[in-house]
């Protein structure tokens, strides 16, 4: 063995030592006294596993897998380049069209956890425009999320008003807010504005919370109407029928309508000039303000059309529960929503879907783990970030030009 | 018979909080020249072109460009006007690629075949930046950044063009290679410069006028060729 294999299995050693003395607290402190034969059996079976990978990765680096790995690379390769090769459009319709199959077959839980990806996709491209092209941290994003399902809400109670006519209400309201917090606050740089949005997502919060009278406190409002279609009836002759849209196979084609809709939107933004004077603020504003960007300006446009997609998956919260209240729009969703727009990769439209799906998808597959379910997902996440510092699928952008002019 | 300045500065005064970094600033600039601004470090030169540009506002005095005053309004309205600015540092976007840069450039513009033609002067003028137009704008060297700043203002249009140390941190022979630009956007180009530098000697070569600063106030204002005679600046500046 040589020396550099030494190394590597010294840090396995100590990364294990210092695994089981950050287990044996959570696992071995119970209420009936100290045990540690059950966080022994959870070591070890991470140290079989991560044993087990560290031999196959010491195999492949001295060569002994060539035999197996050169052929399934050089397939993957033709594979990937086969694929490139098609058109973009047609590649899109494809993807489309597998996102539409789920509903056919897949279960009442599969399609429940899809719509929650979807919402957090809109959630997350959302926050990206803000974060990722504009470079403004904002810590209370989810309230704009709360404004628009609160708005639904109570327009579908208040006044029966559909679902379909509320969205761009949602919208406008949620851009409002977004024009509201923008103004005073965007002249700030930096820190300040973080405070400031964090402080922000709580005034929504307590407001939703204590309005009583419209809001109905933290009781929240019951009752609020599915989305509704009119529907042709073939049956006797020609009759259009009003149907809710209550199931969940109906609400996944809803949202998937809208998550198409926003990355649409978001990728058209990202390439026009309007997306790259957005990253010139990012990258330097005082010389983005030179170059003749008002940065202002441009700044609360990024906020408001951040909240404007914030408020669409908000309206489809609402009609999707068809109920709201205040605790949905908590600190940790903003704080959610703002890792999945890092771990995928900021300003990188398939990064953050990625994101999403490791964020919504990874914490249900570790649900057998119950308490250690946070543990288990903000080691995932540190290894994540520790191997991709850039995110999943670092924005192109971001990096990958330079590359690929060589 | 001289025509009006193009720019010019009336006891220009502004400050950092309470600090006031310049103390009554006056200066000119006539249509055509090459203007340089010398003098020590921190005596409020990269802050007089941030004044003009009103990235810092004036607390006092006035700024007129083209005849009308400027100081009080934003930044942004003063590239449409003609007026641009290469910040000290060079300040690029570094992860935006090169094309890009120069496409901020030309922002405000919607003239797109025009810009595209200005794309192709500037790489003329700098055929490095050609080669590297995918390239990210942080993974160029510093020369390079220096011409991508520049050609990044000159896709502006501008009529008036502020410098600031365009010389920092460079080989002698790049910054020979930048000046000798600086005189060809001046007279092929007809673009009026306003040029700040430590490298008092090469900047009075290049200029027609000279301002010396010290800690916030115009202490000289001479033509060049008196200022590289003048024993004090001499002694203070080109260290002799
Ligand atoms: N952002 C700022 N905040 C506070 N003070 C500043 C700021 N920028 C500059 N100053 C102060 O203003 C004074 C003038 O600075 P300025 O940058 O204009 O000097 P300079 O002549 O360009 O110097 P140099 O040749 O080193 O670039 C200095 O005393 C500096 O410390
Ligand atoms: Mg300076």
């Amino acid at each position: 063995m040589t020396l550099e294999y030494k190394k590597i299995f010294q840090k396995w050693a100590l990364g294990l030592a210092w695994f089981y003395l950050l287990l044996w607290p959570l696992m071995g402190i119970t209420p009936d006294g100290l045990s540690f034969a059950p966080s022994l059996k959870v070591w070890a079976t991470v140290a079989a596993g991560t044993a087990f990978f560290l031999f196959i990765w010491i195999l492949k680096q001295q060569g002994r897998l060539d035999f197996f790995s050169r052929p399934a690379i050089s397939l993957g390769r033709s594979v990937g380049k086969a694929v490139g090769a098609l058109p973009n459009k047609l590649l899109a319709v494809a993807a489309i069209a597998a996102l539409c199959l789920p509903p056919l077959f897949a279960g009442r839980y599969v399609l429940d956890v899809s719509i929650n990806v979807m919402i957090y996709v809109c959630l997350g491209l959302g926050l990206n425009i803000v974060v990722g092209l504009c470079g403004l941290l904002d810590l209370g994003y989810i309230a704009f999320y709360g404004v628009g399902a609160y708005t639904y809400a109570l327009l579908s109670i208040n006044y029966a008003v559909p679902f379909w006519l509320c969205l761009p209400v949602a919208a406008g309201m949620a851009a409002i807010a977004g024009c509201i917090i923008g103004y005073p606050t965007l002249r700030m740089r930096g820190d300040y504005l973080a405070i400031v949005t964090l402080g922000f997502g709580e005034i929504v919060r307590l407001i939703l919370n204590n309005w009583m009278e419209l809001t109905n406190g933290p009781n929240g409002i019951l009752g609020i109407n599915a989305p509704g279609v009119w529907w042709p009836n073939w049956a006797d002759g020609f009759t259009l029928e009003h149907i809710w849209l209550k199931k969940l196979p109906y609400l996944y084609y809803v949202i998937l309508g809208l998550a198409l809709f926003t990355i649409l939107a978001v990728h058209r933004l990202n390439y026009s000039r309007i997306g790259r004077a957005w990253e010139a603020i990012r990258e330097d504003e005082t010389a983005a303000e030179l170059m003749g960007v008002n940065t202002f300006r441009l700044k609360l446009l990024a906020y408001a059309m951040g909240a404007v997609f914030g408020g669409l998956a908000g309206a489809f919260f609402a009609a999707r529960m068809r109920f709201v209240s205040p605790n949905s729009f908590l600190f940790i969703e903003s704080a959610m929503v703002l890792s999945m727009v890092v771990l995928g990769g900021m300003a990188s439209i398939p990064g953050i879907i990625l994101g999403t799906l490791a964020l919504i998808a990874l914490p249900e597959f570790f649900r057998d783990f119950e308490q250690y379910r946070m543990l288990a997902f903000g080691g995932a996440m540190t290894i994540m970030m520790l191997f991709r510092p850039k995110g999943l699928w670092p924005a192109k952008r971001l990096g990958q030009r330079s590359e690929e002019s060589q | 018979m001289t025509p009006p300045p193009i720019l010019e500065l009336r006891d220009v005064r502004s400050a950092y909080g309470r600090i006031e970094a310049l103390k009554g600033i006056s200066l000119a600039v006539n249509p055509g020249e090459i203007v340089t601004i010398i003098g020590a470090n921190g005596a409020g030169k990269s802050t007089t072109l941030m004044t003009i540009c009103g990235v810092v506002p004036p607390t006092a005095g006035e700024v007129r460009y083209d005849g009308e005053v400027i100081s009080g309004r934003n930044p942004d309205l003063l590239p449409p006007r003609g007026l641009c600015q290469v910040p000290e540092g060079r300040r690029i976007f570094p992860r935006l690629t090169v094309e890009e840069n120069l496409n901020m450039g030309a922002f405000f513009r919607k003239d797109q075949d025009q810009i595209a033609r200005d794309m192709e002067h500037a790489f003329t003028l700098f055929p490095v930046l050609k080669e590297r137009r995918r390239q990210r704008g942080g993974t160029l060297s510093g020369g390079e950044q220096q011409m991508l700043a520049i050609a990044r203002a000159l896709m502006s249009k501008p009529r008036l063009l502020l410098l600031d140390e365009p010389s920092l941190g460079l080989a002698p022979l790049i910054v020979k290679r930048i000046f000798e630009i600086v005189k060809q956007i001046n007279q092929q180009d007809g673009v009026t410069i306003l040029l700040v530098e430590q490298n008092a000697n090469l900047a009075l070569q290049l200029a027609t006028r000279g301002y010396v600063m010290e800690t916030g106030q115009v202490v000289l204002e001479d033509s060049a060729a008196n200022l590289l005679k003048n024993p004090e600046i001499r002694k203070a500046y080109l260290g002799e």
